[in-house]
């Protein structure tokens, strides 16, 4: 069975860079749905993040600014030092609000606005991590009729975020790297 | 948590009561906002909410204030103000007078950081440095010049990476937890309200920053910004943004050029 989705968006901080490279390649392109993903990252002012990222996939990527346009088959990364929040369906707005979580970009921050524009059309993904980011936000996204997809903990590098998530936020999924690359080309 | 027409509803309630117009915010941003409200002021249900600050002024101020991000620091982005330092300032030397307006300030770091700058610049004393804001609150510390000790570490690195060559302590004293910096950085300085969304333009300017308060715009909001802001700019003057803004999606794009990629553009006709 396939759902219409239109945004897939992923969280994650420590040690899911490595799942980020492995994963991304392996989605069948043309993709027709946009991704985002909200790492947690050092504030600073370069897009080192951003160029690795590119360098590993062959998804069209934007570097989001505020009011970025959200289009089908691109990927968007959450820059460093802002909350990255959706004002409609295809706009991106930053918020430069207190960190969430002791973060910013916080994971819980971006989930919680997709869930809210996106509802159903969404998919939510949380990675390894040491942080308790991201659950609260999985829950928004359930709360709206959106899927949640949480990394396996064993398989994760950091598993506290993952394992939060299993916990406390009842995902339909918990998946290893493969089966989330299984989902999102054969379920979307 | 606010739902989408509740939000609406506050919206216009504020504008029917106060005449303040949130409408042309950003949406996904106001409402993260308003949400933290209600929960930090333990309300349950929205009628409540909206009767308060329907019927309770004082209220009503606290919410602009809570509402309005007012983060700031000095020397945010210490590379925009190295740009500044070597390449934007020194365009502006030779002139007889140099008018810059600092257009939400905030709490004033940004303001104070530029006297610093022009200061070491020679530049100071023939400079006149406007900063407004439609926070009364945040105007009022920023006039004071006083800000905590605790941030002073990280300033003085941003400091230090924006190419500033001086001890920054010295221009600060500092007094238990906070610090007021020296009165000869203010003299030149005009605080003021005002409001983006309704005020017209007060003056001309040689460069304007405004960073990091378009993004809590909407699209039409901002294009009324970035009229204003050729309104009152000379020609050749420079605009300055937030790093992650531009004016890429507002009318009115064609009349500047921008310079690099720490959002700087340049006013070309
Ligand atoms: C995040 S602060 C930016 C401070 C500083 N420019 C910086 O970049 O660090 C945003 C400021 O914009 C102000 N602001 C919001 N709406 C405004 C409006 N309609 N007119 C003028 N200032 C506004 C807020 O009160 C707040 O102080």
């Amino acid at each position: 069975m396939r759902i219409r989705c239109e945004l897939v968006i992923f969280g994650g901080s420590a040690g899911s860079l490595q799942v980020l490279i492995n994963i991304l390649p392996q989605i069948k392109l043309p993709i027709p749905f946009a991704i985002v993903i909200v790492v947690h990252r050092k504030n600073s002012y370069d897009t080192v993040l951003e160029d690795l990222i590119a360098l590993k996939t062959l998804i069209p990527m934007e570097y989001v600014e505020d009011k970025s346009k959200l289009q089908p088959g691109v990927l968007y990364i959450a820059p460093s030092d802002y909350h990255m929040l959706f004002e409609d369906k295809n706009n991106i707005a930053l918020d430069g609000s207190e960190k969430v979580n002791y973060s910013r970009p916080s994971i819980d921050v971006s989930f919680e606005s997709a869930a809210f524009v996106f509802r159903e059309q969404l998919v939510g993904i949380l990675l390894s991590g040491a942080n308790a980011d991201g659950t609260f936000g999985l829950q928004m996204i359930q709360e709206k009729g959106g899927i949640t997809i949480v990394q396996k903990p064993e398989t994760a590098e950091v598993s506290y975020m993952p394992q939060f998530a299993v916990l406390n936020a009842n995902p339909d999924f918990i998946f290893n790297e493969e089966e989330i690359v299984t989902f999102l080309n054969s379920n979307i | 948590m606010i739902e989408e027409l509740e939000l609406e509803t506050l919206i216009n309630e504020v504008y029917e009561h106060y005449g303040f117009d949130f409408g042309n915010y950003s949406k996904a941003s106001l409402k993260r906002r308003v949400d933290r409200l209600y929960q930090m002021d333990g309300f349950s249900h929205f009628h409540e909410f909206l009767h308060r600050i329907q019927t309770d002024e004082k209220y009503y101020k606290r919410m602009i204030e809570e509402i309005t991000v007012n983060v700031t620091e000095m020397f945010r982005d210490p590379v925009f103000y190295s740009v500044l330092r070597n390449e934007i300032i020194p365009f502006l030397a030779p002139k007889p007078f140099i008018r810059i307006w600092h257009a939400g300030c905030s709490t004033g770091e940004e303001v104070f950081s530029m006297a610093i700058l022009l200061k070491e610049l020679g530049l100071l004393h023939k400079s006149l440095l406007y900063a407004t804001d439609i926070n009364a609150s945040v105007l009022e510390t920023a006039k004071k010049g006083i800000f905590p000790l605790r941030m002073m570490k990280q300033y003085s690195e941003n400091y230090l990476a924006s190419g500033g060559t001086e001890d920054f302590s010295s221009y600060y004293s500092a007094n238990f937890n906070i610090v007021k910096f020296n009165p000869e950085l203010s003299e030149k300085m005009v605080f003021s309200q005002h409001n983006l969304v309704s005020d017209t333009s007060f003056n001309e300017f040689d460069l304007i920053l405004c960073r990091n308060v378009l993004i809590y715009f909407n699209n039409d909001l901002q294009s009324r910004a970035i009229k204003l802001f050729d309104d009152s700019l000379s020609v050749l003057g420079f605009l300055a943004l937030g790093s992650k803004e531009t004016i890429k999606y507002t009318q009115g794009d064609s009349k500047f050029v921008q310079l690099r990629k720490e959002k700087i553009w340049r006013k070309i006709q």
